[in-house]
């Protein structure tokens, strides 16, 4: 055999075109380099090979048969055809042999028209079929409220299975029976308890796994599709919303290698319904102890009434946990105009030190993940918190060579860890080097640290930041390209909120002090930015001005709701929790009167004649970059710079949670919505013994 | 097949005898550290055996836990395997070959006598819960062909009287010599040797 130049470098003939790939390639591969398209089903590139449809089916020159291109390794000196006649007739016959059991309903099938065994039989499928004999019929199997499955429909590619085992992690699917009688399925019925379900949707090249919520909505081609991004956890993660008219019908993962590879979480996929319900269409104001409809200009009067001669300096603002940039930045530069500082987007998590952006955002990055050898998680369950996330790490996990440990909530993750205890003495073990998972990170060359919302979210939080950061001091986990200290948000606003300061300065309240400002007095208005998630009760008798998309709980203390758009209707700035600036795209118009955010803000400034100085998104964008330089640069992340945060100081012995407890209902969104109503009852209520689903 | 979709009642639990269990682990050692999954089928097997010839859900939940695998991954190894009962067996299991060199002579009377004196058919179980008939593919001994496998043994060489001799033997609790129910030793030709009559043969050509 010859070697090429390179040692790591294959040289071979395909179409009697000379290819150089990277040794270990397969030889489908090898093709697809070129351009040269192969019919798959069973191969998908981040799923092991199975080599099982044969729809690869390629010429190799001195092999007496055709060769599984997807499982056969490109070697040395191959002379590969792909595009002979017999290569035609090869894959045309296994068309036929699929098709022979296949149901051929494709009229009444969801996947119609985005189907790859429909695709593909158009170059290869026959046009009569020669099979009179009886076809097989499979019985439909449950696999949880997310999943409609026709299992006639499967032609036996095995994808599924590999991707419950090796992505999400949860080897509940496999194959029943044998040759004709082969069934795809779990056996013992039962609800796949995945966060990543959803995907197998996509991972299907047939009609056999599709989505139930979407089930028999539209057909694929008269939707429109927008690529946007995700709100409901802090990844940003790619994703395509396609709508008819006005109705958003579904969400299906984009590709990003840098933040989702090509997964999404059932949240994200499936939440879209509570889009379109409980929505906010109309400004609502309280009169007479009762909020009623009305206008715009009435609204902005209520407002432009109660503060007219009240001290600008006892206002306060509240940002949630899907609110853009833009809105946050008008909504600060209001609030400094009339003479407040007193503003938080942090909710509970006051500890996070807007001044460093290091300490608030995760600096290994997602893909960076993979390039970790050993990792310890501090009162975080990512699996639920960004089960994205999780399966980056899982996938660092079985590369191998990958330790990880947990301080914290004692859950399975999908992958193998050790539990050092759940509170935060077993956080000063390791920041005093005992124990053997301090060995660990003592050795690893690029040790990780992933802290959660959950260790951070308490009276303590300072505190535990510091110990935090001591630790990847000590372990080296910081170095010259390499920061492995990580926090993990949960709110998709936090960080973009941070960056463009929307934390209280010097001697004004933060969360904390407003909400106590608010029952006591000191504070006579607080406007509420699409915040939802703390105890809105204390507002009672505050002058709450709402602004939101939802009649969430904010909603229901205020006495001016503005109504703003969801995240599918604007085209926002979002920065994820690695700091990574990104764009969503509007799918399509916020309901009745609601207005996409910054534009209600910039109007309610006119009324209160503090005109802001922007007229337009791209000025606003502008003014955020002036703020701070990061929101020059859209889809990239910089390094932050180390610096010292935290406040050294006891921790309080309470163990670590997650900051999430119920999975599907964490925000307005998913609180609305049917679907994940549906997946709280199946998953939550009923596996973790009757917790209620209410918990945000 | 669709064992899965048949609805048969299932114990609540399973466990292995201590006996049993000895005999776990000395399959277990067979194979090298952390590839114990490679003990699936023969544990399978003890679990048949231990339970009355056939494996609930129990017992292969049972071997997965043995085993450190996920249950499905036992599932599809039992589902797989026609060895494997997933629904109760009469006392005795009669699996019959009707692949083409049986075929060719003559199973399908084999199979209609086993009928008759079972009074059952393949799929089924007698009334009397003493016999289970199955329709198997090749059992590798067509050269004794038609033949039927009961239990663990071959019946090979059969007419329908054997048959109805044998399966009778079996009801009144009696045995019967496995293998060729002729005059026949094991594969060698029915009539006697045909060739190599004259002691060793010579090689050719050397
Ligand atoms: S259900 Fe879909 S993914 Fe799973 S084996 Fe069948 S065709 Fe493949
Ligand atoms: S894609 Fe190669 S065998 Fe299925
Ligand atoms: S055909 Fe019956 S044993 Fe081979």
């Amino acid at each position: 055999m010859r070697l090429s130049e390179s040692n790591n470098m294959t040289k071979l003939t395909i179409d009697g075109q000379e290819v150089e790939v990277e040794a270990g390639v397969s030889v489908l591969q090898a093709c697809e380099s070129i351009g040269i398209e192969i019919p798959r089903f069973c191969y998908h590139e981040r799923l092991s090979i199975a080599g099982n449809c044969r729809m690869c089916l390629v010429e190799m020159e001195r092999a007496p048969k055709p060769i599984a291109s997807c499982a056969m390794p490109a070697s040395e000196g191959m002379v590969i055809t792909t595009n002979s006649p017999k290569v035609r007739r090869m894959r045309q016959s296994v068309m036929e042999f699929l098709l022979i059991n296949h149901p051929l309903d494709c009229p009444i099938c969801d996947q119609g028209g985005e189907c790859d065994l429909q695709d593909q039989s158009i170059g290869y499928g026959f046009d009569k079929s020669r099979y009179t004999e009886e076809k097989r019929i499979v019985e439909d199997k449950y696999m949880g409220p997310l999943i409609k499955t026709s299992m006639t429909r499967c032609i036996q590619c095995t994808r599924c299975i590999r991707f419950a085992r090796e992505i999400a992690g949860i080897p509940d699917i496999g194959t029943i029976g044998r040759g004709e009688h082969l069934e795809i399925g779990t056996y013992v019925e039962k609800a796949l308890t995945s966060e990543l379900s959803g995907n197998l949707v996509d991972i299907c090249p047939v009609g056999a796994l599709n989505s139930a919520p979407y089930s028999n909505k539209a057909r694929s081609w008269e939707m429109r599709n927008t690529e946007s991004i995700d709100v409901m956890d802090a990844l940003g993660s790619a994703i395509r919303i396609d709508s008819r008219g006005n109705e958003i019908l579904r969400i299906q993962p984009r590709l990003n290698e840098d933040v989702n590879e090509e997964w999404i979480s059932d949240k994200t996929r499936y939440a879209c319904d509570g889009l379109n319900k409980r929505r906010l269409d109309q400004p609502y104001v309280k009169r007479d102890g009762k909020l009623q409809p009305a206008t715009w200009p009435e609204a902005f009067d209520a407002i432009a009434k109660q503060l007219e001669g009240k001290d600008g300096s006892k206002i306060a603002a509240l940002a949630g946990d899907q609110a853009d940039v833009e809105s946050m930045t008008a909504l600060k530069d209001l609030m400094g105009s009339l003479g407040s500082q007193n503003m938080d987007c942090r909710g509970e998590g006051w500890a996070l030190d807007a001044a460093q952006r290091a300490s608030y955002i995760f600096n290994t990055t997602i893909a960076g993940i993979e390039q970790a050898d050993a990792c310890l998680l501090v009162g975080t369950n990512p699996r639920i918190e960004a089960p994205v996330l999780n399966a980056r790490i899982r996938k660092r996990y079985l590369m191998g060579g990958f330790s990880v440990a947990a301080i914290g909530p004692n859950v399975d993750l999908t992958y193998k860890h050790q539990n050092l205890g759940a509170g935060p003495q077993s956080l000063h073990e390791i920041a005093e080097g005992h124990g053997e998972f301090a060995q660990v990170l003592e050795n690893a060359e690029r040790p990780m640290l992933i802290i959660g919302m959950g260790a951070i979210e308490r009276g303590d939080g300072a505190q535990v930041l510091s110990l935090a950061r001591l630790i990847a001091e000590r372990y080296g986990m910081v170095v010259d390209g390499w920061n492995g200290f990580n926090v993990l948000q949960t709110a998709a606003a936090r960080v973009g909120g941070l960056d463009v300061g929307f934390v209280p300065q010097q001697g004004s309240l933060g969360h904390g002090g407003i909400v106590a400002g608010a029952a006591n007095g000191d504070i006579h208005t607080v406007y509420l930015l699409a915040c939802d998630d703390f105890d809105s009760a204390a507002l009672e008798n505050t002058f709450v001005i709402y602004q939101g998309h939802h009649g969430d709980r904010g909603a229901h203390v205020a006495d001016v709701i503005l109504p703003g758009a969801a995240y599918t209707e604007k085209t926002a700035t979002y920065v994820n929790t690695e700091g990574r600036v990104q764009l969503s795209s509007r799918a399509v118009f916020p309901p009745g009167d609601a207005r996409e955010d910054w534009t209600i803000i910039r109007a309610l400034s006119d009324v209160l004649g503090k005109r802001l100085g922007y007229d337009s998104a791209p000025q606003l964008r502008s003014r955020m970059a002036e703020i701070n330089p990061v929101f020059a640069a859209y889809d990239t992340v910089s390094p932050a710079a180390w610096g010292t945060f935290g406040e050294s100081g006891n921790l309080v012995d309470l163990p670590f949670t997650s900051n999430i407890e119920n999975f599907y209902m964490t925000d307005p969104i998913s609180r609305a919505s049917q679907t994940m109503a549906e997946c709280s009852d199946v998953f939550v209520t009923q596996t973790h013994g009757g917790k209620t689903g209410t918990n945000g | 097949m669709n064992e899965q979709n048949t609805i048969v009642e299932q114990p609540t639990s399973f466990a292995f005898t201590l006996e049993n269990m000895e005999r776990v682990k000395n399959h277990i050692a067979k194979y090298p550290d952390g590839k114990q999954a490679s003990a699936c089928m023969p544990l399978l097997d003890l679990a048949q055996r231990q339970h009355d010839g056939w494996l609930p859900r129990a017992a292969m939940d049972h071997v997965a836990e043995v085993l450190d695998m996920p249950p499905i991954r036992v599932y599809e190894v039992a589902t797989f395997y026609t060895m494997y009962n997933l629904k109760p067996v009469g006392r005795h299991h009669v699996q019959v070959c009707t692949s083409l060199p049986c075929w060719l002579r003559g199973s399908d009377e084999i199979v209609k006598r086993c009928n008759e004196v079972t009074g059952t058919e393949f799929g089924k179980t007698s009334n009397d819960g003493q016999f289970t008939m199955t329709e198997t593919e090749c059992l590798g001994a067509c050269v004794n062909a038609p033949m039927m496998q009961i239990g663990d043994d071959f019946y090979e060489d059969l007419t329908p009287d054997d048959v109805e001799r044998i399966l009778n033997a079996l009801k009144n609790g009696e045995t019967i010599k496995p293998g060729p129910q002729n005059t026949r030793h094991g594969s060698e030709p029915v009539g006697g040797l045909t060739t190599l009559t004259q002691g060793a043969a010579k090689g050719e050509g050397s």
